[in-house]
């Protein structure tokens, strides 16, 4: 019986927590969110030159070789320093056309992707929360019709990964015939979003894609759980650190019991949630029956503790949490993202219900 | 992370089945014995084994056996499993024992921890008055030494089971001079004696567990003090947080969780099952992740104690987060019920599915465990203090 991190885990997580506070602080956070592109190349260089841009795909194709739960471990600390960046969608286009792809497309795509030569993504959503697999209309084939919504950093990529009806998934390079890209106004200026619009648009198919997009989604929802764990763990120390700084009535206002117990909750409601995360990425790798349904219930219930938090987290910060000066709006918006991207918590939750057999 | 056993835990798991087939149910004319004769009996045996009592030293009644939480853990469970009686439950065995481990005489530990374990003998606590509840340390119950004995006078209250207890374990004052936490002493009295009078406190659901024990120059004998003179709130900080653990348990939470599942499976919305309501369903999903969290943050804890590490502050939270599932828990139930959430509550239930009145108690004593062994706001204080490092309030520092 071992629920644990190992020590190479504890490593990495230790790795990525130092490169984020020596090249992405605070200042350099915000610089990004309040810049007009929201993607930063170097510092996303940098995180690839970490072994970061595939860590879940095998050394053969240039990955890292290693597990979800590492990837989820990785999300949980990115997630912790808000850092901005495709993390997310360049990790799940390495997936999808790892599970789902051809060995010519594997062998073509991965090592770009892992390299950072390639920035990829992937386009789920088409509005009216369709994100499943299964909501999917888009029409596939040899071209591709329609319209994709909420596309992590859809404008820059340089690789798409689109989702077709049928469940199927498609690859789409971007200076294809009828494609076009529009940013859209996202809540969260470290995941910026676009809207794609395909007009018989040349794509690759993924032969195994119909099989493999629901475990990319899983994938998904795992770290945007893992995230959303880090995000809120911050906000908690956040509001702590605040709680024993800021003076009122000639005494910390920590130590008045209305603050306090609401602390205390929030610290109650994050810090047990941890394992739901690491769970749910150890059965997506070891315990195939559970892998789906303990991934709808951690990004459910992790993302609506992080959204919780973000909003008490203002609260307890008073008039200066609800500045744009002040870091709380910033993971306010990430935990937004996390609970609306790849479906709400109540989508995800009656998705349990199902896979239990209720 | 692996969640299995090794092989060594795996054989360790086979040897505890093993006996357990072995000796539960008892055969022939012992499975004619009553019910805590068996028990008992089971009990000897397991202890024998070393099954359990397992940090308790032989000489005392225990198996001695080297502290391994994992083997613990698989014992709970295969016992659990086979429904099999494990360790004694009740304030004695939970609470008094540890102390007296830890801080006991020898001649105390000698007399009293054996019987304790084998159930001979039933305690009670003596903490609570009616003025001393989240304050406990302002108590006013004295006990005074004349002669050879301790006389006391005063009043306890919230005392469970006193009204069957042999023995009582409480905190009373013996140094009115001594400022508040100094003036306290941990004794140990018998209830069998004139001077002891104990009244039945009836509960909202109808029960009575609990009581008021009133003190009219009660006595003990002198060395029936645990601990020394003044000591006894440094002796009872053992039992507390032996009684947190207790109540703290995420294997509870996730067979009651499992129970209003069954719940919403049997009862009916519309005329079809109540599990398929789509409220019902995001509200079960809902509590589930709280659930599992808890038991998931019980496998990290179990592992970093298994490799002797601190777990942190998350273990601060356990009760809380138990009271917490505990009450949506009875929120749900009481939807569920319908018109049934009518009926006076049921007798509390002990094992096995409750049927609907025993849900209408659970209701109701789900509030008791926000309540007893450290009110849920005691235990949001101690968590944004002790694991959050905020400051005390103001007022409790001076007083």
């Amino acid at each position: 019986m071992n629920f644990d991190l190992s020590e190479e885990q504890e490593l990495l997580q230790e790795t990525v927590r130092q490169f984020a506070a020596n090249e992405c602080p605070p200042t350099r956070v915000r610089a990004i969110f309040d810049g007009d592109e929201g993607h930063d190349a170097a510092l996303w260089k940098g995180l690839v030159e970490l072994g970061l841009g595939a860590v879940a795909v095998p050394d053969e194709f240039g990955g890292a070789g290693l597990e979800l739960l590492d990837q989820a471990l990785v999300a949980e600390v990115l997630g912790a320093a808000a850092l901005p960046g495709p993390f997310l969608g360049h990790s799940l286009a390495g997936l999808a056309i790892l599970w789902g792809g051809s060995d010519a497309q594997k062998k073509t795509w991965l090592p770009k992707l892992a390299s950072g030569e390639l920035l990829g993504t992937v386009a789920f959503a088409e509005g009216d929360a369709r994100w499943q697999p299964e909501d999917w209309a888009l029409a596939g084939g040899a071209t591709l019709s329609g319209v994709k919504t909420a596309v992590p950093f859809g404008v820059q990529a340089d690789l798409l990964v689109v989702g077709t009806a049928g469940g199927g998934l498609a690859l789409v390079e971007p200076g294809a015939r009828g494609l076009a890209r529009q940013a859209q106004p996202g809540v969260d200026r470290t995941r910026r979003i676009a809207e794609l619009r395909f007009d018989a648009t040349p794509a690759q198919p993924l032969p195994h894609g119909v099989g493999a997009s629901a475990r990319v989604r899983d994938a998904g929802l795992v770290l945007l759980a893992a995230d959303a764990f880090g995000g809120a763990q911050k906000l908690l120390e956040l509001s702590v650190e605040y709680a024993k700084t800021r003076q009122q009535f000639g005494v910390t206002i920590g130590s008045f019991q209305g603050l306090k117990h609401q602390l205390a909750n929030l610290a109650v409601e994050i810090e047990p949630a941890r394992g739901l995360y690491w769970y749910a990425a150890h059965a997506f790798d070891r315990v195939p029956d559970e892998s789906a349904r303990s991934a709808a219930l951690a990004k459910a219930h992790l993302t609506q503790v992080y959204m919780q938090a973000a909003r008490d987290s203002v609260e307890a910060h008073g008039g200066i949490g609800f500045t744009w000066e002040c870091d709380v709006q910033i993971y306010f918006k990430r935990a937004m993202f996390d609970r609306a991207f790849l479906g709400t918590p109540s989508i995800h939750r009656e998705r349990a219900a199902a896979l239990a057999g209720w | 992370m692996d969640l299995s056993y090794s092989a060594e835990y795996e054989a360790f798991r086979t040897e505890v089945k093993a006996f357990i087939a072995g000796h539960w149910p008892l055969r022939g004319d012992e499975a004619k014995l009553p019910g805590d004769k068996r028990a008992a009996l089971f009990r000897e045996r397991a202890i024998a084994a070393g099954f359990l009592a397992r940090s308790i030293p032989r000489c005392y009644g225990g198996s001695e056996q080297p502290a391994d939480v994992l083997r613990a853990q698989i014992i709970r469970e295969e016992f659990f499993r086979a429904r099999a009686p494990g360790e004694m439950a009740g304030i004695g065995p939970s609470m008094l024992v540890p102390t007296l481990l830890e801080k006991g005489s020898e001649w105390q530990k000698e007399k009293f921890i054996a019987p304790t374990i084998r159930g001979d003998v039933i305690w009670c606590q003596g903490y609570s008055e009616p003025g001393s509840g989240s304050d406990l340390a302002s108590l006013q119950t004295r006990a005074e030494l004349r002669g050879d004995e301790w006389v006391i006078n005063g009043q306890k209250i919230w005392t469970s089971g006193a009204h069957r207890a042999d023995y009582m374990f409480c905190l009373c004052r013996t140094e009115p001079e001594a400022q508040k936490h100094a003036g306290i002493s941990y004794l140990l009295l018998s209830m069998k004696q004139p001077g002891i009078e104990v009244r039945p406190l009836r509960q909202m659901t109808g029960a009575a567990d609990f009581n008021e024990v009133f003190f009219t120059d009660a006595r003990t004998p002198r060395d029936w003090i645990v601990g020394k003179r003044g000591e006894g709130w440094i002796v009872s900080r053992t039992t507390l947080k032996h009684e947190r653990n207790m109540i703290g348990d995420a294997q509870n939470a996730l067979a009651t969780f499992e129970g209003l599942v069954q719940l919403a499976r049997r009862t009916t919305r519309n005329g079809r099952p109540a599990i398929q309501d789509p409220a019902i369903r995001q509200r079960l999903v809902q509590l589930e992740g709280t659930v599992r969290a808890h038991q998931y943050s019980g496998y990290r804890q179990l592992t970093k104690a298994a490799k002797g590490q601190d777990p942190g502050r998350v273990q601060l939270m356990n009760k809380l987060v138990s009271t917490n599932i505990g009450q949506e828990v009875a929120k749900l139930a009481l939807d569920l019920l319908g018109d049934d959430a009518l009926l006076e509550p049921g007798d509390r239930q002990l094992g096995g599915p409750r049927d609907n009145a025993q849900w209408v108690g659970q209701f109701m004593w789900s509030l008791g465990s926000a309540v007893a062994g450290g009110t849920a706001n005691i235990q949001r204080n101690v968590i944004g203090e002790r694991g959050l490092g905020l400051p005390r309030d103001a007022a409790v520092q001076r007083s």
